[in-house]
C-alpha cells in the first residue's frame, strides 16, 4: 500500500490550486486525474475569465491551465497520476484507485477532494437522438479535438455556460438558432448575452424544449413558452430546424467520494445539490478531508482556484507543514473568496454557502 | 432588456455614455458594463488611470472620460468585451470606432463590411481601417462609421465574397 501526505482527488482549477499550494507548504502530495489530460475544464475555455488578477483574470481558461500545470509539473513534492480513476473510500482510511487498468490501493494522511460536478440534463421525448449534447460535450469537441459538433445548433440554458458556449460555435462557425431559457431572467453574465445578441442570435426567456424530431438523428425541435408557473402554454409552440441541440441547463456536485466516507451531506438548490459540510478552510465533517471547487457548491471556476488554494494550504498546515509565507498566502485566500463573492451576482452561491457552514477554522 | 436578453436600453446606454462635447473632442471609451460581477482587469489595463474600482472589485468601473484618451488597451482587455472607443472628430460625416472582435478570418483594412447593433441587425456599411491583432487574441478593430450611427454599432459581418 501507497502512502502519501495528501491526495488531491481531481486535477481541474481546484484540483491543481491544491495540490500547487499542498506541495509548496513541504507536504508530498498524490495528484489522482481520472482522464488522461490534467486541467479539468479549464482547458477547454476559450474566453477570458473574470475576477483579479490573483486569479488570473483576463487570461483564457486553457492558457491558465497551462500555467497551473507548469507550476506542478516540476514541483518535486507532487507526484502525478493520470488515466487513474478513485473507486473509494473505506473506514481505515485506504483509497482504491483504478490506474491504467490496474489496481491500486493507498493511504493518505489528508484528502483534498476536488471531483468537479457533472451536468444535468432534461427529459423530454426523443432527447437520446444523436445531434442531442451537454455543453461540456460540444466544448470537448470543437475545443479539445477540433470537431465541429453541428451545423445549426439550438442552445437551452441562458446560464453563464449556456451564453458561453454559444459564443464559442459561432466562433466555430456553427450557426445558434436560438438561445432558449426556461426561467423569465437570464442566468449569465449580461456581457456574454450582449456578445450573443450583436452576433443576431436571440435569447427567448420563458420557453423551454417540447420535443426532439428525427429517426436516426436530430432534424428539429419544438419548443414553446412558459407561463409564470413554468406551465407550458398551449399553442405557442415554435419550430427549429437544427442538427445539434446542446443542454447547458446547470451542473450537480460529483459526490460520491463523500458520501461513502461518511462526510454529512445537505441538499442545496443554490449549491447544484448534495454538498458537504464545511468549515471555513473547507474541512469537512470528516476529520481528513478537505473539499474545493464544484464539489463543494457549484459556482465558477475563480472561486474553484481560491478555494483549492484554501484547502491545500489548509491540509498541509494540518499535517504541521509551515513556511513564512502560509499567514500571508492563507488570508490573502481567505480575503479572495470573500471579493469574488461579494456582488449581486454572487447572492444565490452565498446563501447556499450559509446552509451548510460549521464554525471553527485554523 | 439588459435582465431578459443583455440588450442595455436606451436609459442604460446614456448612462455610460460621455456627453456630446467630449466626443466631439477625440477618442474616448464607452464602457457598456451594467452589471456588478467580480472582475477589474480594465482598472488594471488603463494607463491614464480613467478606470478605477474603489472598494471591491464588483463594483462597477468608474469612468473618468477626461483622463481617458481613447487608447483602446481596455478594449482588448475587458473579458466581457463590453468597452469600445468613439472617435466623432475623426472626419466630417465619418466617427471612428474601436470594437472588440474575436472571429475568423479577420477583416483586412481598407474592407467594406457590414455593422451591426447591439441585436445583430444591420445598421449600415463601414470602412474598416485597422485591424490590430493582440497577444491575447482579442483582435481590436478600427472601423470609420457613419456618425449617425456610431452610437449604435457593435459588431460586423462581413460581406459575401470578402470571406477568404
Amino acid at each position: 500500500m501507497r502512502e502519501t501526505d495528501i491526495a488531491v482527488v481531481g486535477a481541474g482549477p481546484a484540483g491543481l490550486m491544491a495540490a500547487a499550494y499542498a506541495a509548496e507548504m513541504g507536504a508530498k502530495v498524490l495528484l489522482i486525474e481520472r482522464s488522461q489530460a490534467l486541467g479539468g475544464q479549464l482547458v477547454k475555455q476559450t474566453h477570458k475569465f473574470f475576477g483579479s488578477r490573483q486569479e488570473y483574470a483576463g487570461e483564457r481558461g486553457f492558457e491558465i491551465a497551462r500555467k497551473l500545470m507548469d507550476r506542478i509539473e516540476n514541483q518535486p513534492n507532487i507526484t502525478i497520476w493520470k488515466n487513474a480513476t478513485t473507486l473509494g473510500y473505506y473506514p481505515d482510511g485506504v483509497m482504491t484507485v483504478k490506474k491504467d487498468e490496474k489496481f491500486y490501493t493507498l493511504k493518505p494522511r489528508k484528502i483534498v477532494m476536488a471531483t468537479g460536478a457533472s451536468e444535468k440534463t432534461l427529459a423530454f421525448p426523443n432527447n437520446d437522438l444523436p445531434g442531442i449534447y451537454g455543453a461540456g460535450a460540444v466544448q470537448t469537441l470543437m475545443n479539445v479535438y477540433g470537431v465541429m459538433p453541428a451545423k445549426r445548433v439550438l442552445m437551452v440554458g441562458a446560464g453563464n455556460i449556456g451564453v458561453i458556449v454559444a459564443y464559442q460555435l459561432l466562433q466555430a462557425g456553427v450557426e445558434v438558432a436560438a438561445i432558449i431559457e426556461a426561467a423569465p431572467k437570464i442566468g449569465g453574465y449580461w456581457v456574454h448575452a450582449s456578445k450573443i445578441q450583436r452576433c443576431g442570435v436571440p435569447i427567448l426567456t420563458g420557453h423551454t424544449i417540447k420535443q426532439a424530431h428525427g429517426t436516426d438523428r436530430l432534424e428539429g425541435v419544438t419548443v414553446c413558452r412558459l407561463d409564470e408557473k413554468w406551465a407550458m402554454i398551449p399553442g405557442t409552440d415554435a419550430y427549429f430546424e437544427v442538427d445539434g441541440l446542446c443542454l447547458a441547463v446547470g451542473l450537480s456536485p460529483l459526490t460520491e467520494l463523500l458520501w461513502q466516507a461518511g462526510c454529512k451531506m445537505e441538499f442545496v438548490a443554490e449549491l447544484g445539490g448534495y454538498v458537504p459540510w464545511r468549515n471555513a478552510d473547507l474541512l469537512t465533517t470528516h476529520n481528513n478531508i478537505y473539499v474545493a471547487g464544484d464539489v463543494a457548491g457549484v459556482e465558477e471556476a475563480s472561486a474553484a482556484m481560491v478555494e483549492g488554494k484554501l484547502a491545500g494550504l489548509a491540509a498541509a498546515f494540518s499535517l504541521n507543514y509551515q513556511t513564512e509565507k502560509f499567514a500571508a498566502e492563507y488570508h490573502e485566500a481567505k480575503n479572495q473568496l470573500n471579493a469574488l463573492r461579494a456582488g449581486p451576482v454572487s447572492a444565490k452561491v452565498c446563501s447556499g454557502l450559509c446552509k451548510v457552514m460549521l464554525g471553527e477554522a485554523i | 432588456m439588459l435582465t431578459k436578453d443583455g440588450i442595455p436600453s436606451v436609459e442604460d446606454l446614456s448612462a455610460v455614455t460621455p456627453p456630446t462635447k467630449r466626443l466631439n473632442q477625440g477618442p474616448v471609451a464607452v464602457i457598456e458594463c451594467f452589471q456588478e460581477i467580480p472582475c477589474n482587469p480594465c482598472a488594471d489595463a488603463c494607463p491614464s488611470g480613467a478606470i478605477t474600482m474603489p472598494g471591491n472589485i464588483s463594483a462597477r468601473p468608474i469612468f473618468d472620460e477626461h483622463k481617458c484618451n481613447g487608447c483602446g488597451i481596455c478594449v482588448t482587455r475587458c473579458p466581457g468585451l463590453a468597452i469600445f472607443v468613439v472617435d466623432f472628430s475623426y472626419a466630417a460625416n465619418e466617427a471612428m470606432l474601436k470594437i472588440p472582435y474575436e472571429f475568423c478570418p479577420l477583416p483586412e483594412s481598407g474592407e467594406e463590411v457590414q455593422v451591426l447593433d447591439r441585436a445583430g441587425k444591420t445598421a449600415g456599411v463601414a470602412r474598416v481601417i485597422r485591424v490590430q491583432q493582440q497577444a491575447n487574441k482579442t483582435t481590436v478593430l478600427w472601423l470609420a462609421v457613419p456618425k449617425d450611427i456610431a452610437l449604435d454599432v457593435r459588431n460586423i459581418r462581413r460581406k459575401m465574397g470578402a470571406m477568404s
